[in-house]
């Protein structure tokens, strides 16, 4: 909504958007405008995220609304549209328009589009740092001049120029400048048909809702989402078929590439006058870091080095390290707590569920947060300086082959660490089908929630050869990835695959304060989780584990709530191998949180507080299993429905339950299927 | 009548007109794959598909189905 201004001496209230191609450095002048300040949340019924903040050190109110990256206000793809509509419909004051300067015919291709919606545009010409490294030379005032609208030279990532276009945007706010939709960019012939409609249109617009020229040239390009918003009688819409024929014939083609043909025509003459460039067909940086990194031979095994290097670095060395500290941190605070609960002489249930309860529960997730959150630093790197593009091009025909395509393995990449932000990045896929494929399959890829169950099997039965069993499951997954995609794609998801049209940006450093913020907007889904509902259910297992159907603390905790829930479904588990309560109980608490299942055992085992290496748990486990018992109960932990705080993420992005639903059945199903062969299978060879 | 797919890694092409209507053809118009364009086809991935390409000064990318609808002059 347009916010009114304050007519008070001292403060003004504005409202800009912030509008751009990707990787024109939007989020990089987004986050130098607005700091901490920001705040994301979703465009109302989409799955697309909102960014909103205010202006730091203005004395002014100046809320920016990030815009979804866009290359064009097409009525195709839902970014795109939720652009369109909050510039026509909510009207910001102004429009700043972030432009790349090294890519700039393409970026300019949105501005003319922006400037139709008649709201005032300022170009914030960005990358101008690399313009001058570069050699390259481009005439501000005259590109300003041609195009109709102000151009203040930036370069975000160095933070100059910012406080310049802040300023231009006030101003031509207050002095209602811009007039520049009458700015004719289009042949004779096409502006001489958009001058026709406006006149005809005049009676719809006269609320003021649709700039007129704007409304008329997306009537000419028959725009299906304004078409549908406004009434315009059958003679209008006959008069308009008309015109559209005649341009079509005279044009040879279909009237909406005509239009965007003579957009990139206008800007390509106005870049000719105004921008001299001086090596125009050197290979780039960038260009010569491609000739090794999508090199035909070198590519594939670049690609799994440094897949290789970001788990060995998060998982392996120093993510476990952190695991150690925070554990040792939340030992220190919770023997701190408990002296003091003694101390005043507190009741052994609240003892028990502030110590072993509340402590120990969050304990067993929090441990894994630092772990989380150098894994989603690594990631932010590889996609922050564009490496992450190149994996999607070489990967790309590898994922088609399963139903996906390579713009999904950022979500799995990202689940591999949690299913739940992991689920949230299939946000950037465009189509549909794909989106929901990649939400189905994400879970399969373990999360690191589910590592120390197989560490602690591992160690258990196959000592000498843990490492390469944990690989196994990881593989496991991967496998059953592919299948379920190939699976899928012929049955459920019938249909084309999307179309991948993708930019490979250039390479680029990202900024420190780039990547903790994209690190942070991870992590903190993970935290979240942890906080809130990982938190609730601990408690509750907590008391069912605690309290007997007398509602008295019990000894043994097989006289528990949670035992006799554990016996009663027990019996589904015993086709796998491992249809005892303890097994069942922690199957049912792993819903909660992967995490828990080892503590569960240890617990229940009455081990009190054990982790996966604890030589107690270690061999309480290999009297419970057997190897074939534990290969079977890694598979069903490994496939099976992900956790609560995921199934939560995956109903929010598909926005049905119908389709949560499904995915729960489809991978629990899976899981029990798989679990089912492996041990029935095994027994035979076994014996 | 020759398809960008008939364009060999390293050599370039002037474009004629992209075959076809609708999303994708306009997905490519937008990111300024227009008549009259030069367009140098850079490397083919090493799995056999997509292909890159150098338009307007940067790079993109996009498959082996989609090049066939870019009609190219010659």
């Amino acid at each position: 909504m347009s916010t009114v201004a304050i007519r008070n001496t001292k403060t003004k209230e504005y409202s800009f958007a912030l509008v751009g191609n990707p990787n024109s450095g939007k989020t990089t002048l987004f986050n130098a405008l607005t700091g901490s300040t920001q705040y994301v949340g979703n465009w109302p019924g989409v799955t697309v995220e909102k960014k909103e903040g205010k202006v730091k050190k203005t004395t002014d109110e100046i809320n920016i609304v990030d815009l979804p990256g866009i290359y064009s206000l097409s009525p195709y793809t839902l970014e795109e549209v939720i652009a369109r509509d909050y510039v026509v419909e909510d009207k910001p004051d102004a429009i700043i328009n972030i432009v790349d300067a090294t890519n700039i015919e393409r970026n300019l291709y949105l501005t003319t589009q922006l400037i139709e919606t008649g709201i005032p545009v300022i170009i914030a010409l960005n990358m101008m740092d690399i313009i001058e490294k570069n050699g390259d030379k481009i005439n501000v005032e005259l590109l300003s001049k041609n195009i109709g609208v102000p151009v203040i030279p930036i370069s975000a990532n160095k933070g100059k120029g910012i406080k310049n276009v802040i300023a231009e945007a006030i101003r031509s706010v207050n002095e209602e400048l811009q007039n520049t939709t009458e700015h004719k960019i289009f042949n004779k012939e096409v502006e001489k048909y958009i001058d026709e409609i406006k006149i005809k249109t005049k009676h719809i617009i006269s609320d003021n809702v649709y700039n007129s020229r704007w409304l008329a040239i997306k009537l000419l390009e028959d725009d299906e989402k304004v078409i549908e918003r406004i009434n315009i009688n059958p003679e209008l819409r006959e008069d308009i078929n008309q015109f559209i024929i005649k341009i079509e014939k005279q044009f040879d083609n279909d009237v909406e590439s005509i239009i965007a043909d003579q957009r990139y025509k206008y800007i390509e003459k106005i870049v000719k006058r105004n921008i001299n460039k001086k090596n125009k067909s050197k290979l780039t940086t960038s260009d010569k870091i491609d000739k090794i990194v999508t090199n035909r031979i070198l590519s594939v095994p670049i690609f799994l080095a440094v897949m290789w290097f970001v788990y060995y670095v998060s998982i392996q060395t120093l993510g476990d390290y952190t695991i150690g500290w925070v554990e040792s941190g939340i030992g220190f605070l919770s023997g701190k707590v408990g002296l003091v609960l003694t101390s005043i002489g507190a009741a052994d249930w609240l003892y028990a569920l502030v110590i072993d309860g509340i402590f120990g529960g969050l304990g067993a997730v929090f441990i894994y947060v630092p772990q989380i959150m150098i894994l989603f630093f690594f990631i932010s790197i590889l996609e922050d300086s564009g490496y992450m593009a190149r994996i999607a091009f070489v990967m790309d025909k590898f994922f088609r082959k399963f139903g996906l395509t390579g713009k999904s393995f950022i979500p799995m990449l990202v689940g591999t660490g949690c299913s739940v932000p992991g689920i949230m990045a299939t946000r950037t896929l465009e189509n549909d089908k794909d989106r929901k494929l990649t939400i189905m399959l994400t879970p399969f890829i373990s999360c690191g929630a589910k590592l120390p169950i197989y560490v602690m099997f591992a160690s258990a039965f196959f000592p000498d050869r843990s490492g390469m069993v944990v690989f196994t499951v990881y593989v496991l997954g991967i496998i059953v990835a592919i299948l379920s995609g190939i699976l899928l794609k012929n049955t459920v998801f019938k249909g084309e695959t999307a179309p991948f049209v993708m930019e490979l940006p250039p390479y680029r450093i990202p900024t420190v304060k780039g990547l903790l913020i994209h690190m942070w907007d991870r992590g903190k889904a993970f935290i979240k989780k942890a906080g809130t509902i990982i938190f609730a259910a601990i408690v509750v297992i907590w008391f069912l584990q605690s309290f007997g159907p007398s509602f008295t603390l019990v000894e043994d905790t097989a006289n528990s709530f949670l035992a006799y829930i554990g016996k009663f479904i027990s019996p589904i588990f015993k086709p796998l191998g491992f249809g005892d309560w303890v097994s069942s109980v922690a199957i049912v608490t792993g819903l909660v949180a992967k995490e828990v299942v080892v503590a569960t055992i240890g617990v229940l085992r009455g081990l009190g507080e054990v982790t996966e290496e604890s030589p107690e748990l270690i061999s309480s486990i290999q009297v419970m299993f057997t190897p074939l018992k534990a290969c079977s109960f890694m598979a069903f932990n490994l496939l099976a429905c992900p956790c609560f705080a995921a199934v939560g993420a995956m109903k929010r992005e598909f926005n049905s339950w119908k389709w949560t639903l499904f995915a729960v059945a489809y991978q629990t199903g899976i899981a029990y299927i798989v679990a089912l062969l492996i041990y029935q299978i095994g027994k035979l060879i076994v014996g | 009548m020759k398809t960008l797919r008939d364009v060999k890694i390293g050599e370039s092409a002037i474009i004629k007109k992209i075959d076809g209507k609708g999303p994708i053809k306009r997905r490519l118009m937008d990111m300024g794959v227009t008549k009259g364009e030069k367009i140098l086809v850079r490397k083919v991935a090493p799995l056999g598909d997509p292909i890159e390409v150098n338009i307007r000064g940067y790079e993109l990318s996009f498959r082996k189905d989609e090049a066939n609808t870019i009609i190219i002059e010659g």
